[in-house]
């Protein structure tokens, strides 16, 4: 059933002699809810825009459907696009700019009629048709840009930061709304953000972005329970990070010896003397105060943070660095100051090998 | 109190003021135009005493060959260099503010020297082009002359209008299926439509009401209005020119009051659907 929609080989592109999007590969399954996820300049963007026909790849080849793209101009291709900063047409009315693409195919004007009276319904914008853009709140005009697109029946929907300039509370009823759509639509979603938490309640799978490279992909749990590289530990939810050397290799067990101390992590595939990242949640770490076996990360308690539901704590370390700790409830028998060591169940941490680059 | 109604007092003198100012600039620039649409219907040669009321002039005024050649002759040049300057201006402009090239700037900076150099020093320098290649003066010449300053008023205007996200709009039409041209003709020219509407006026307006240009390089056949209207100044300018112009000013004055009338109907119109 997985089968690819879009496929991206070894796709490069070049502004200038800046590389902005370097070596990717991607397969994109149909109707899936994909998110390509990364902090602003990761080449995000780019990579849309490349998939929609706006940019040219420098090198690499794009598939949709199976078919190459490379050489086809955007009104060739068989995606739509839902630009960040919505693009509606200001001459025209909401009926007008939800049927320009069937207009442009000549649909048959009755049918052209029908088929936007029911997208102005499916995004709940019924009784719109008549006004102009500039009389449409952000909210609206988001959703006459995602009904523009949708018209069309394209066979993957690429959206460009849809939600970027509303406020919270509307961009967290969009995202549903965005979601349940896309769900009964049955098309292909590719989301670009760099809001991992949005990339996290949306996505079938995130595609993580870093600098031009394609870091790792995965579902929203795979990528916050096993990062693979120590970019997606730090970018996706709060983490702690050491690097460290093996120091020695027990079965699953692996002793890593860092500037904060010794500590153990489980995993396989490391060799002694090898440098290599330990990713741990806040959530995971413990304290107690006399050292554990296989852990030596003497610390101190430096404040606590009350965050309604969960106390965040900070610790110094004997390095200088700064952990999180964090617990539902608050432990009344710590004080700030109070030397601790810090340790964690070898299960719960992730072993992340130290990249090429 | 005291001091609020003083600054109020102040206030009102200053109104006052400025309303007596006002009246005054509009006077002094509208009463010479009234004066000659009355001389217009004055029933001797001179325009400088009243001598009874006549439509003799407006009648004269269509009999009057070399007047009405003239003004036709103006006209033809007025559109014809209206309609090559907004044609080039207009692409000119989309080029000037979308795309990047070498020699952009330097281009850029050249557009104002049309504007800035006195029109005097341009129209001898296109004579002295003209002389040297031998061309004939006349039409072309004249056509030539008018499009050198009318382009760079018309890629300025029209500049104004493309709006910075203008690229986004064409990439969206292109998104939804549309083709270049298509996307030219449904999406760009619309958004800076009201740019060309301003670069149409300017062109033509800077056109018809040349002098210097079509004096120079006329050639000996055909003169436009203006210039036949000067060259009357030495033997005293008759009242049918005043009817002539009493004419175009009333052309004018109705093609403005329609402009005027017709936004606000689209304005309604639009209002009253955004209402429902």
């Amino acid at each position: 059933m997985s089968e690819s929609i879009v496929s991206l080989i070894d796709v490069e592109k070049r502004f200038g002699s800046n590389l902005v999007v370097r070596k990717m590969s991607l397969e994109i399954q149909r109707g899936e809810f994909l998110t390509l996820l990364g902090p602003s300049g990761c080449g995000k963007t780019t990579t849309l825009r490349m998939i929609a026909g706006f940019e040219d790849a420098t090198s690499g080849i794009i598939k949709v459907q199976g078919e190459q793209v490379e050489d086809k101009e955007p009104y060739q291709r068989d995606v739509n696009t839902v630009f960040q900063n919505y693009s509606l047409f200001p001459h025209m009315t909401v009926y007008d700019n939800v049927a320009y693409g069937l207009t442009i195919k000549k649909v048959p004007k009755e049918e052209i009629r029908r088929r936007v009276t029911e997208m102005l319904a499916l995004v709940q914008l019924a009784g719109y048709d008549k006004r102009k853009p500039d009389a449409l709140s952000g909210g609206q005009k988001q959703r006459v840009a995602i009904a523009r697109a949708l018209i069309n029946n394209p066979k993957v929907l690429l959206l460009d930061e849809p939600l970027g300039a509303l406020d919270l509370k509307l961009r967290k009823q969009m995202q549903i709304e965005l979601k349940r759509l896309q769900k009964k639509l049955g098309i292909t979603f590719v989301y670009v953000t760099h809001d991992q938490e949005e990339a996290l309640t949306m996505s079938d799978r995130i595609a993580v972005m870093n600098a031009g490279i394609l870091e790792q992909v995965g579902t929203p749990m795979e990528i916050y329970q096993y990062p693979k590289t120590r970019f997606v530990a730090g970018f996706i939810g709060e983490s702690n990070l050491f690097d460290g050397t093996v120091k020695a290799v027990e079965g699953n067990l692996i002793q890593v010896e860092t500037s904060a101390g010794l500590l153990t992590t489980c995993g396989q595939g490391f060799q002694p003397g090898e440098e290599m990242h330990v990713s741990i949640r806040p959530e995971h770490l413990e304290i107690s105060r006399e050292p554990a076996e296989g852990f030596a990360l003497p610390g101190k308690i430096k404040d606590f943070t009350y965050m309604g539901t969960m106390v965040k704590t900070a610790l110094d370390m004997a390095d200088g660095s700064e952990l999180k700790f964090s617990r539902f409830e608050h432990d009344s028998r710590l004080r700030e100051g109070d030397p601790v060591y810090v340790f964690w169940r070898p299960e719960k941490s992730v072993p992340i090998k130290k990249s090429a680059t | 109190m005291a001091a609020h109604s003083a600054v109020q007092k102040r206030k009102r003198n200053v109104s006052i003021l400025g309303e007596v100012y006002a009246i005054l600039v509009y006077a002094i620039l509208y009463i010479p135009v009234v004066v000659m649409m009355i001389f217009s219907f004055n029933n001797q040669r001179y325009n400088y005493y009243w001598s009874g009321f006549t439509t003799q002039w407006y009648a004269k005024l269509f009999s009057n060959s070399t007047l009405i050649g003239s003004l036709w002759y103006s006209l033809i040049i007025a559109v014809l260099s209206t309609v090559i300057s907004v044609l080039i201006g207009t692409l000119g402009a989309l080029g000037l503010k979308r795309y990047e090239f070498r020699g952009k700037r330097f281009i850029n900076n050249m557009l104002y020297v049309p504007i800035i150099v006195p029109e005097i020093v341009l129209a001898v320098a296109l004579l002295i082009i003209f002389m040297r290649l031998g061309l004939s003066l006349g039409l072309g010449s004249i056509l030539i002359g008018h499009c050198t300053f009318c382009i760079p008023y018309a890629v300025v205007t029209i500049r104004g209008r493309i709006s910075g996200d203008g690229d986004s709009l064409e990439e969206a039409s292109m998104d939804l299926g549309a083709n270049r041209l298509q996307t030219f003709l449904r999406v760009t020219l619309p958004s800076i439509m009201p740019g060309v509407m301003s670069a149409t006026f300017l062109s033509f307006t800077l056109s018809i009401d040349d002098v210097i240009m079509s004096n120079l390089l006329a050639g000996a056949k055909n003169s436009t209005l203006p210039v036949l209207i000067l060259s009357m100044n030495k033997s005293g300018v008759t009242p049918d020119v005043n009817a002539l112009t009493t004419l175009m000013i009333l052309v004018i004055v109705a093609g403005m009051l329609l402009n005027s009338g017709i936004r606000a109907l689209i304005k309604k119109r639009s209002s009253r659907a955004e209402a429902l």
